[in-house]
């Protein structure tokens, strides 16, 4: 690619809602802010190690 | 099916285009972004003309088969399928506690939600037994979840620190009989830390979260003792201390800015400069007639200032890989799943706030609003059509998220602050969302300059 640099890929899969939305990542609003939404820069558990 | 959608923008020197729905974020040339403006409703041939005086036949040529490779690829262009088929929590499994341990504070801040602790109600501290009542619930309720969390928060769970070692102690005990992973945070104004509380956070909490508006101005105007001092001078030492001790281990330290501090980025700096490098600065929560309240006329000096200090922060960023403000932090290769990203923080259903008196809320800022109260420990759940509405409040359902660009990231945004707004969990906070929107192009403009 010359004038296209993809930062991410798909990242919204929904292809096996059984192996994803397993819950076990922090509750968004536990991390810091306590006040607005920001789910974003939360990881997700099952690719941590 | 969900239409196709992109969302372009340009900032710190980068032309960027995220596609919607299927999460793809990518830095492209100034050709890539006019042709893109074209590219759904006219041929290549009209795309040539329109653009000829800008750019070289070729390149445009060139351009355009690279757009057409991403868009083949589910890259550009990509039509959504939403969750259909997907029903969220249905077996209303809790994983997660906001414990208000003791409703009373040592602090008197002008913008406190809470009412200076107390959330209207009376000053009160939870007991050891609704404490335990309440990770019994968590540990019960929790279905199949492995990690579960629980916040110490008030008014101050500090003026009621015997009960957070305790519970951190039967927490424990709970790992092992329900084999769980019970996960403490705890979130303080610091007046009362000592050597034996910070080395007891330090050592049981996974995470901390420190509040502190900045510069000591802008601290003290809004942050009071009980006899009307500043608190930024009694605090900050403690902070100081409790963060060298800290090592590798999470923690922030969480600002508030009002009308009074629209120059925020300058608290966000203040914060660098005293050596702490895991900061978060919130807007404030209120109704628009408070005195230092946030509202429209302000919203373009915010914007503005966001701006501003992203580009700061990419400077830093390349000196200095460990510091992290919270609301320009985007992991686009690990971050969380769709369900996440569809469904927010999980209030009123999967997170609830409990009180000292054991009574069950959506989250902390609907604490002391009788309507939303959801049950009690002892009862469970006991507006089941409140819990639905909770998970009902979603991006597939809120008509103003079904087509915003933002909202496989802000997930539809607080429902406090939708409700505080407009009394109506389905509205989303106006003024909320342009600042997120805002936010949301930083942190991608600020990983395309890394």
């Amino acid at each position: 690619m010359k004038y296209i640099r993809t930062l991410s890929g798909k990242n919204l899969r929904r292809e096996d809602l059984a192996k994803i939305g397993c819950g076990e990542c922090q509750t968004s609003c536990q991390s810091a802010c306590k006040t607005s939404c920001t789910v974003g820069n939360q990881k997700c558990e099952q690719k941590v190690d | 099916m969900i239409k196709a959608q992109i969302h372009k923008f340009y900032l710190n020197d980068r032309y960027i285009v995220l596609d919607v729905n299927s999460g793809a974020v990518h830095v492209v040339d100034e050709v890539v972004y006019d042709i893109l403006d074209y590219y759904e409703d006219h041929s290549k041939e009209e795309i040539l003309n329109i653009l000829k005086d800008k750019h070289e036949a070729r390149v445009i040529e060139e351009a355009y088969e690279e757009i057409a490779y991403l868009v083949d690829e589910g890259l550009l262009f990509t039509e959504g399928a939403g969750l259909e088929g997907f029903e969220y929590n249905k077996d209303n499994i809790v994983k997660a506690l906001c414990l208000h341990v003791a409703h009373d504070c040592n602090l008197k801040c002008n913008y406190c939600f809470a009412s200076q602790g107390n959330f209207k109600g009376e000053r009160m501290k939870m007991s050891l037994e609704t404490g335990k009542k309440a990770l019994e619930f968590l540990a019960k309720n929790s279905g199949n979840r492995k990690n579960l969390e629980v916040d110490f928060f008030g008014g101050e769970p500090l003026m009621n620190f015997e009960l957070v070692k305790e519970l951190v102690k039967y927490g424990r005990e709970l790992d092992k009989k329900y084999n769980k992973n019970f996960r403490f945070t705890i979130t303080t104004n610091g007046v009362l830390l000592d050597d034996d509380k910070i080395e007891f956070i330090n050592e049981h909490m996974d995470n901390v979260v420190l509040s502190l508006d900045g510069r000591k101005e802008v601290n003290d105007r809004m942050r009071k003792t009980i006899n009307d001092n500043g608190s930024y001078d009694i605090i900050v030492p403690k902070f100081k201390e409790l963060v060298e001790k800290r090592g590798d281990k999470d923690y922030y330290i969480r600002g508030t800015f009002t009308n009074h501090n629209l120059d925020f980025s300058n608290d966000i700096m203040d914060f660098y400069k005293q050596g702490f490098k895991k900061v978060s600065v919130e807007p404030v929560v209120t109704s628009e007639e408070m005195e230092y309240a946030l509202r429209r006329e302000h919203l373009e000096d915010v914007l503005r200032e966001y701006e501003k200090f992203s580009k700061e922060y990419i400077e830093i960023k390349k000196k200095d890989e460990d510091f992290l403000f919270f609301h320009f932090m985007i992991d686009l290769d690990q971050g969380p799943c769709i369900v996440k990203r569809s469904v927010g923080c999980g209030a009123g259903s999967e997170y609830l706030a409990v009180t000292p008196e054991g009574d069950l809320y959506p989250c902390h800022q609907f604490v002391g609003e009788e309507e939303f109260k959801l049950g009690t420990l002892d009862s469970g759940i006991v507006k089941k059509d409140l819990r639905e509405v909770f998970k009902k409040a979603n991006i597939y359902n809120k008509e103003e998220c079904k087509t915003c660009w933002a909202r496989y990231y802000c997930s539809g945004g607080c429902h406090a602050n939708a409700y505080y707004a407009h009394k109506d969990l389905m509205k989303p906070y106006e003024l909320g969302c342009e600042m997120e929107k805002k936010r949301i192009e930083c942190s991608i403009s600020i990983l395309a300059n890394l």
